[in-house]
């Protein structure tokens, strides 16, 4: 796992709004191929480490490299470009677009940018991946609530990222959903993508991550291999301090 | 210093102006293309009982005060409401909102020449000279300029001290958040947009004193107006008045020296300057 | 993306060439009726390739025309008048380059404010620039008969019609219409959305630009009034919205009724045309929001669905 090089790096990454500190100083690398978590209780930053990451929001301080070039001074369409792709907390489809037009709209316009038939038939090899193949032409507002999240993953994948933020893509699912969620992110890690996984559902964390890095208030209070992170006792204070409040 | 003083003048009566349009976009979310033709239709009023029965205009406020809240209530209410409703976003009810309020101003207009024609209107109203400041100005503006003032500060005291008038600023920052906080959005928003109406005419009545209207002028004060609110900053009652008073100034420059015509122009230049450096204007908040 | 097919094109060839034949087959009051209606479908068809798929409404149709109609008064002096057409072309393309670069990076409010002043501030800066230069008009000393301008309008037409018909199928076309839906999407998905609009809004303002050259001739005598005729944007607004930019055949739908219309409204009710114009917005925003088009393709729909599948 060491000797896999870094995809992305993170140095000193501020966020300020007015007066508040949403992300303070932070620093953590995913390297290639891993599958990194990014926990912590609610307001810890989480979030907002991925809007920095992707380009919606623009750091205060700090840096950020994708493949040791800063991303950090670009807007958001030229990380995509560069290979950065993420889901929405809420999922947003394209409304008057089918799920093959909605998919497409990655592949055109993605890192890799294909056109075309090339890009007809690596539409359709995405859709087979999330399991919507048969769904190609059904609108958004006739899928379920997963079904719109499959479409969603189908659309940033389709771009070949180099590395993939999931802003709680497991949220909102029932267990039955949940599981077949947490069997495709396992399949993507299987592939060999990397992925940032931000999440609440613990159950998906131990299953997917090997390691994690937690926040809380905008500061990173640890970063390790998984098991040994969630029984750190810094972080159990952190989460069972906000039950408090 | 004539320029400055004559200039400040103009800009106080521009910002009650644009107040009534900053109240419409800023807090009702509507962008009115048909203010400039309420200012002239409040002008029209102020002549109207001036010519026919010699009633100050600064006692025709009054009466068109609350006739004009009535009537853009009336119009939130029955016109731009429904619209509301059926935005499925913020975008669209902006486009349907800018369309229709473009279909008033040119029905209003429309109106206005029916009923009074397509003359160019003035009158003489307290036009003497006052001396200040070892030059002469002329009365109408001074009036003019001290009850913009003054309404000016009413509403800023409203906007910032009473509850209705924080609960207006409310749905203009957040509207989401404040329909969970149990302010009413609906009836506010239909509030502000009326007092918004109502300021405009107010501020038409007060700028007839001094300037000639015709029923076509509107689209120019809707223009200058809109200028003022977005260099402002959208929602920001100082931000609008320092660019109305800005404004101001800089029109009285290029007409006295330069030439009276490129007046727009002038404005325009502004505009671009601050669209191409400073979007949120000078005292909004940065979009992210 | 694909929304149309090679048959429509074939359609279109057909129609276009059906069009041209017109003037043969008609007397010479339709055939200036003609030119009329021909004019505002190069307008509004180019004004909804920008407008329908981005939403940003644009009022700067007359400014463009306006700056078309100089070009040539000016420029037959020293260019040959087919020379003209194209170079107004460019200049129309620098414009709306320029005003897209300040505006479209912001929401669609700040352009239609600054389009609805732009050809009122312009005819103020020529009307300005006359004055000083004390030169009053400018008089064009060539003619055409109706017949030519009818043509060189449908010309224009099949140019545009084919150059919206490849944007529809080009990645440019799939870039505006996700960034019709959502901006934000499209940006994450890797748009440029600024460019994207700028380079699009420059085929309006190219198009309006060439329009109001190849129609100075028609005018005879320019002066900023008749050049910059602030009705104009608005007229082309209203058909387009009427037909339904959500085809590339929706705007000449709303062209041809309401030409024909305001040819009988300001014949009859000269004093109204502005009220009239008014309640036209109205009734479109209300009845109508996607035009003819949205109309028909709903009700298609309602076929279609009771049919069954």
């Amino acid at each position: 796992m060491s000797d896999h090089r870094t995809v992305l790096s993170l140095r000193g990454a501020t966020k300020r709004f007015g007066g508040l500190i949403a992300v303070n100083n932070l620093d953590f690398d995913v390297a290639e191929h891993e599958v990194l978590g990014l926990i912590g209780p609610n307001g810890s930053g989480k979030s907002t480490t991925l809007n920095l990451i992707s380009g919606a929001l623009t750091v205060s301080g700090g840096t950020i490299s994708l493949n040791s070039q800063i991303i950090s001074t670009l807007p958001a369409q030229q990380i995509t470009r560069r290979g950065v792709a993420r889901t929405f907390q809420l999922v947003r489809l394209l409304p008057s677009m089918t799920v093959f037009e909605n998919v497409m709209a990655g592949a055109v316009f993605g890192h890799r940018r294909r056109w075309g038939h090339e890009a007809e038939a690596h539409v359709m090899r995405m859709l087979e991946l999330v399991g919507l193949d048969r769904r190609a032409h059904a609108h958004p507002s006739e899928l379920t609530y997963i079904d719109t999240k499959r479409v969603e993953l189908a659309r940033v994948l389709v771009g070949d990222p180099k590395v993939l933020l999931l802003d709680e893509w497991l949220a909102g699912l029932n267990p039955t959903e949940l599981e077949e969620g947490i069997s495709l992110v396992r399949k993507l890690r299987d592939d060999g993508r990397t992925i940032v996984l931000v999440e609440h559902v613990m159950d998906a964390i131990r299953s997917l991550c090997d390691r994690c890095v937690v926040m809380s208030s905008g500061v990173k209070i640890a970063e390790g291999a998984t098991d040994a992170v969630l029984n750190d006792p810094e972080v159990i204070r952190a989460y069972l301090g906000e039950d408090d409040a | 210093m004539g320029i400055l003083i004559t200039g400040l003048l103009l800009g106080g009566t521009y910002a009650l102006i644009a107040m009534g349009l900053n109240l419409q976009y800023g807090m009702s979310r509507i962008m009115n293309l048909a203010n400039g033709e309420m200012l002239v239709a409040g002008g029209f009023a102020a002549f109207w009982f001036w010519t026919a029965g010699n009633v100050s205009p600064l006692l025709t406020i009054f009466l068109l005060a609350p006739v004009a809240f009535f009537v853009n209530w009336l119009i939130y209410v029955v016109i731009l409401r429904p619209l509301v409703k059926r935005a499925k976003s913020r975008g669209q009810l902006e486009v349907d909102a800018i369309l229709t309020t473009f279909g008033l101003s040119f029905v209003a207009v429309g109106l206005m020449l029916a009923t009074f024609g397509g003359d160019y209107f003035s009158y003489q109203y307290l036009l003497k000279p006052v001396e200040l400041l070892y030059d002469t100005y002329s009365l109408n503006r001074l009036v003019a300029f001290l009850a913009a003032v003054v309404i000016c500060g009413a509403l800023y005291l409203w906007l910032n001290h009473s509850r209705a008038g924080m609960s207006t600023r409310a749905i203009a920052v957040a509207p989401d958040s404040a329909r969970l906080v149990g302010i009413n959005v609906p009836r506010l928003s239909a509030l502000a947009f009326a007092l918004g109406g109502a300021v405009t005419a107010v501020g038409g009545a007060l700028i007839s004193t001094f300037l000639t209207l015709d029923a076509s002028t509107g689209v120019i004060f809707t223009l200058k107006a809109l200028i003022i609110v977005i260099m402002g900053g959208v929602g920001d009652v100082r931000g609008t008045i320092v660019a109305a008073l800005m404004l101001g100034i800089l029109e009285t420059f290029v007409a006295r020296v330069i030439d009276p015509g490129l007046t727009l122009a002038a404005a325009y230049l502004l505009f671009i300057l601050i669209l191409l450096f400073r979007p949120q204007g000078l005292f909004g908040r940065k979009q992210t | 993306m694909n929304k149309s097919t090679y048959s429509d094109v074939l359609i279109g060839v057909v129609l276009l060439a059906l069009a041209a034949c017109l003037p043969w087959v008609v007397g010479d009051f339709a055939v200036t009726l003609a030119v009329n209606i021909a004019m505002f479908t190069v307008l509004a068809t180019s004004w909804a390739l920008f407008s329908g798929p981005t939403h940003y409404i644009s009022l700067a149709t007359a400014a463009f025309f306006g700056l078309g109609t100089y070009t040539a008064g000016i420029g037959l002096d020293y260019l040959p008048f087919w020379v003209l057409i194209p170079l107004a072309g460019v200049f129309g393309a620098v414009m709306a380059g320029l005003i897209g670069l300040a505006t479209l990076r912001l929401s669609g409010v700040y352009f239609v404010i600054f389009t609805l002043g732009l050809a009122e501030m312009t005819r103020q800066v020529i009307t300005y620039i006359q004055n000083a230069t004390g030169q009053k008009g400018i008089l064009i000393s060539i003619w055409f008969m109706e017949t030519t301008f009818y043509w060189m309008l449908v010309g224009l037409a099949a140019v545009i019609f084919l150059v919206g018909w490849l944007i529809g199928r080009s990645r440019l076309g799939f870039a505006l219409r996700i960034i019709g839906d959502d901006e934000d999407v499209a940006r994450h998905s890797g748009i440029n959305t600024a460019l994207s609009k700028v380079l699009l809004f420059m085929i309006p303002g190219a198009v309006a630009a060439m329009t109001g050259a190849m129609m100075a001739p028609r005018y005879g005598y320019i002066e900023p009034l008749i050049a910059f005729t602030p009705m104009l944007s608005f007229q082309v607004v209203i058909m387009a919205l009427l037909g339904g930019t959500g085809r590339l055949w929706g705007p000449i739908v709303g062209v041809i009724p309401f030409s024909i219309l305001w040819e009988l409204i300001s014949a009859s009710f000269p004093n109204q045309t502005t009220l009239l114009l008014g309640l036209c917005f109205l009734a479109i925003v209300y009845l109508l929001p996607n035009g003819f088009v949205g109309l028909l393709l709903k009700i298609r729909a309602r076929v279609s669905q009771g049919e069954g599948f």
